[in-house]
This record gives structure tokens, C-alpha cells and sequence, in this order.
């Protein structure tokens, strides 16, 4: 672990000085101009994706406002009591898909009621570190280049996280349980 | 397909609001979270010239191509339509190095140019291609190495042995990216598609 974290810490500044001093070194490359002149298109994307931020994120923010998530959550417990999923979690899972900052206060949320050490916290750190935002992801990736068809992308992304928190459940059960 | 679910959202939104009696809180989301794309965008700002600045000189050094090179040979299986001396699967690889990583700020800038360097390989301009469906498959369930926010969380709670959910989340995460990659080769097989060059 402490070997992962230390990649992790030299990961960006070993980035920014090999690149370049490779660069320098090999062809005498002008770095600072290329930088300049990337960084210039920097400012450009984050502009493009814009409008499909604010189209994504106020129909989340409606939806995590609406109360809707408690009324599905109710709806869904006793079917998920018969098969043995916690139904605690189940407002992590879908929220998980379509908002970090709305997965992450669901997840702190639980860590809290439940205690940072119980089977109920682990699962949903485990769920908030193998899954993504993946609504987010994909509006705006696609968002920033222009795609409009986004074919099988979204079932294909949300089966994954399916998977995914499944798995999560299971694992957890199987190592902490 | 979006615009059934963006549209689902919203109408679930205004509905479950007039059943909880929430509309003000509903309407005032609206208002806040347009406010937040904006931020989240402008934020970005920053850290999006930071890297794209990095890999144009990267790439201007032929080390974007290199990376692709090299892993040319593993990767053909999962994006065929990407020719081994596209930058494009160098820039694939550094986005999912830095999602593995847990580098959450540079994997979108990184992200982003991996889509521009697919989008040039794509023949029909507004129309995914299997290497883009492929890639945001293995981007949304990407393995990670450091799960750090969730640590992050667990210490700030107190957990006893916060970093216990590292090997749980690498093996959930191998399930959810397994399944990505076979369910978009299923979805591969059942749909054509045109590359660049091709006519459209």
C-alpha cells in the first residue's frame, strides 16, 4: 500500500519533468512553446463541455432533490431482503452512476450511521472505489467532441457498474463477513 | 437514448417533488446545479491546459505514438480499428494509467484528448465508434489501483484498517471491467460500422 501511494505521489511531478527533459534532450524541442500552445486548447475543451455539464447535472440535482431516490428505495427493499442485498445500500448504487459528489455524501452518510468499520461501510467503500460516474463520463466525453449516437455505451457502462456493485456486495460478504 | 433518460430524470424529478411536496427544493436544483456545470467546467479550466500542454509536447517528441507502439499488440483485440501508429492508443493508455493510479484530476483532461485522437479515426462524425464505446467501457469501470477518496473517507471516520477495501475494490473492479469488455463485444457483433476513409 505504501509503495501504490508513493507511485501515486510521484506520479504527476514525474510526469511534468520527464516529458519535457526527454523532449529537450532527444531533439532539442522548444517545451515551453509546446506547452503554451496545448495548454491554449486547455481552455477550449473545458468551454466545449459546458453545455453538457449543465444538462446532465440539473437533471441529477432535480432528481436527488425530488425526494424520488428515498420512494424507489422503499419500493425496492423487499425484493432485495429475499435475495440477501443489503437495502442499505441501495441508494449508493443508483446514485452511483450518474453523480460523485451525490455517491460520495450517500457513502459518508453510511460510513456514519453504520460505523467505519462495519460490513455496511466496507461494501460501500468498495463500491464508491470499483465503480464510476458514468452517466458524467459519458456526457462528457462525448460532449466534448461532438458524438450525438451514443450507441451501446450507456447499457454497456451501467451493466459494468451493475456487475460491479453485485460484485462488491459479494466480495465484501466473502472477505469481511 | 439519452434524451429518454435525461428526459425520464426530469420527469421523475417533477413528479416525485409533487408527491413529497418538494418543488421548491426541486426548482431551486435546477437553478444550483447549472450554476455547479459551470463551476465544475471553469474549474477544469486549469488542470485541462496542464496536461493537454504536457502531451502536446508528448506527442510533438513521438512519445504519445511510442506508447502506442508498444502496446499495439495487447490492445488490437479490444480496439481493431485503431492502426498501430495512431497517438491514439498512447493517449488511451495514459488516461487509464492515471484512472488506475487514482489521478482523478489529470484522467479527464487526459480523457478527453484520448476522444479527440478517436474522434479523427472516426468515419461518421456524430456517430460513436466501437473504439469509443470500447474505451468508455473501460474508463467508467476502470481498474483502480488506490481507491483513494474512499480511504480517504474510511480514515477520516476513524476505520481501523481503512486500507482493507483495496483488495475488495481491485477484485470488484476486475468483475465490473470483465463484464464491459464482453458485453461491448456483444454489442460489437450485432452492429457495423464504418472506419475513416471509408465513405460515410
Amino acid at each position: 500500500m505504501d509503495i501504490l501511494k508513493q507511485i501515486s505521489d510521484w506520479a504527476i511531478p514525474f510526469m511534468i519533468v520527464s516529458i519535457p527533459l526527454y523532449a529537450i534532450i532527444r531533439f532539442k524541442a522548444p517545451v515551453y512553446e509546446h506547452f503554451v500552445e496545448g495548454a491554449k486548447e486547455g481552455f477550449d475543451v473545458a468551454v466545449k463541455i459546458i453545455p453538457y455539464l449543465v444538462g446532465m447535472l440539473v437533471a441529477i440535482g432535480m432528481f436527488r432533490a425530488s425526494g424520488a431516490m428515498d420512494m424507489m428505495t422503499s419500493a425496492l427493499k423487499p425484493v432485495l431482503d429475499k435475495v440477501g442485498f443489503p437495502s442499505e445500500i441501495v441508494p449508493l448504487a443508483l446514485m452511483r452512476p450518474l453523480s460523485g459528489s451525490g455517491s460520495l455524501a450517500i457513502m459518508s452518510d453510511l460510513v456514519k450511521t453504520y460505523g467505519p468499520d462495519s460490513l455496511i461501510a466496507k461494501i460501500a467503500a468498495t463500491i464508491m472505489g470499483s465503480t464510476e460516474t458514468t452517466f458524467y463520463v459519458i456526457a462528457v466525453y462525448f460532449g466534448s467532441v461532438g458524438i450525438k449516437k451514443f450507441r451501446h455505451s450507456i447499457p454497456s457502462g451501467l451493466l459494468a457498474d451493475l456487475v460491479g456493485i453485485i460484485a462488491s456486495v459479494v466480495i465484501c460478504y466473502w472477505i469481511f463477513g | 437514448m439519452l434524451n429518454y433518460i435525461w428526459m425520464g430524470l426530469i420527469l421523475i424529478s417533477v413528479i416525485f417533488g409533487a408527491i413529497n411536496g418538494k418543488m421548491a427544493e426541486v426548482g431551486q436544483a435546477a437553478i444550483d446545479y447549472a450554476k455547479t456545470g459551470v463551476d465544475i467546467a471553469l474549474g477544469l479550466i486549469g488542470v485541462m491546459a496542464l496536461w493537454i500542454g504536457v502531451m502536446r509536447i508528448a506527442e510533438k517528441a513521438g512519445l504519445v505514438t511510442a506508447i502506442s507502439k508498444i502496446i499495439h499488440p495487447i490492445m488490437k483485440k479490444l480496439f481493431p480499428s485503431i492502426p498501430g501508429d495512431s497517438p491514439a492508443l498512447g493517449s488511451i493508455v495514459v488516461n487509464l494509467s492515471a484512472n488506475m493510479l487514482g489521478l482523478n484530476n489529470a484522467a479527464t483532461p487526459l480523457g478527453l484528448k484520448a476522444m479527440e485522437e478517436l474522434n479523427k479515426l472516426n468515419g461518421m462524425k456524430e456517430r460513436a465508434s466501437n473504439a469509443m464505446c470500447m474505451f468508455l467501457a473501460l474508463n467508467t469501470s476502470s481498474v483502480q489501483l488506490i481507491p483513494a477518496t474512499s480511504i480517504a473517507i474510511l480514515v477520516a471516520a476513524g476505520a481501523t484498517s481503512p486500507t482493507d477495501i483495496v483488495i475488495t475494490s481491485l477484485l470488484a473492479t476486475i468483475c465490473s471491467t470483465i463484464t464491459a469488455i464482453i458485453v461491448v463485444k456483444i454489442f460489437e457483433s450485432f452492429s457495423s460500422e464504418k472506419t475513416a476513409g471509408e465513405p460515410a
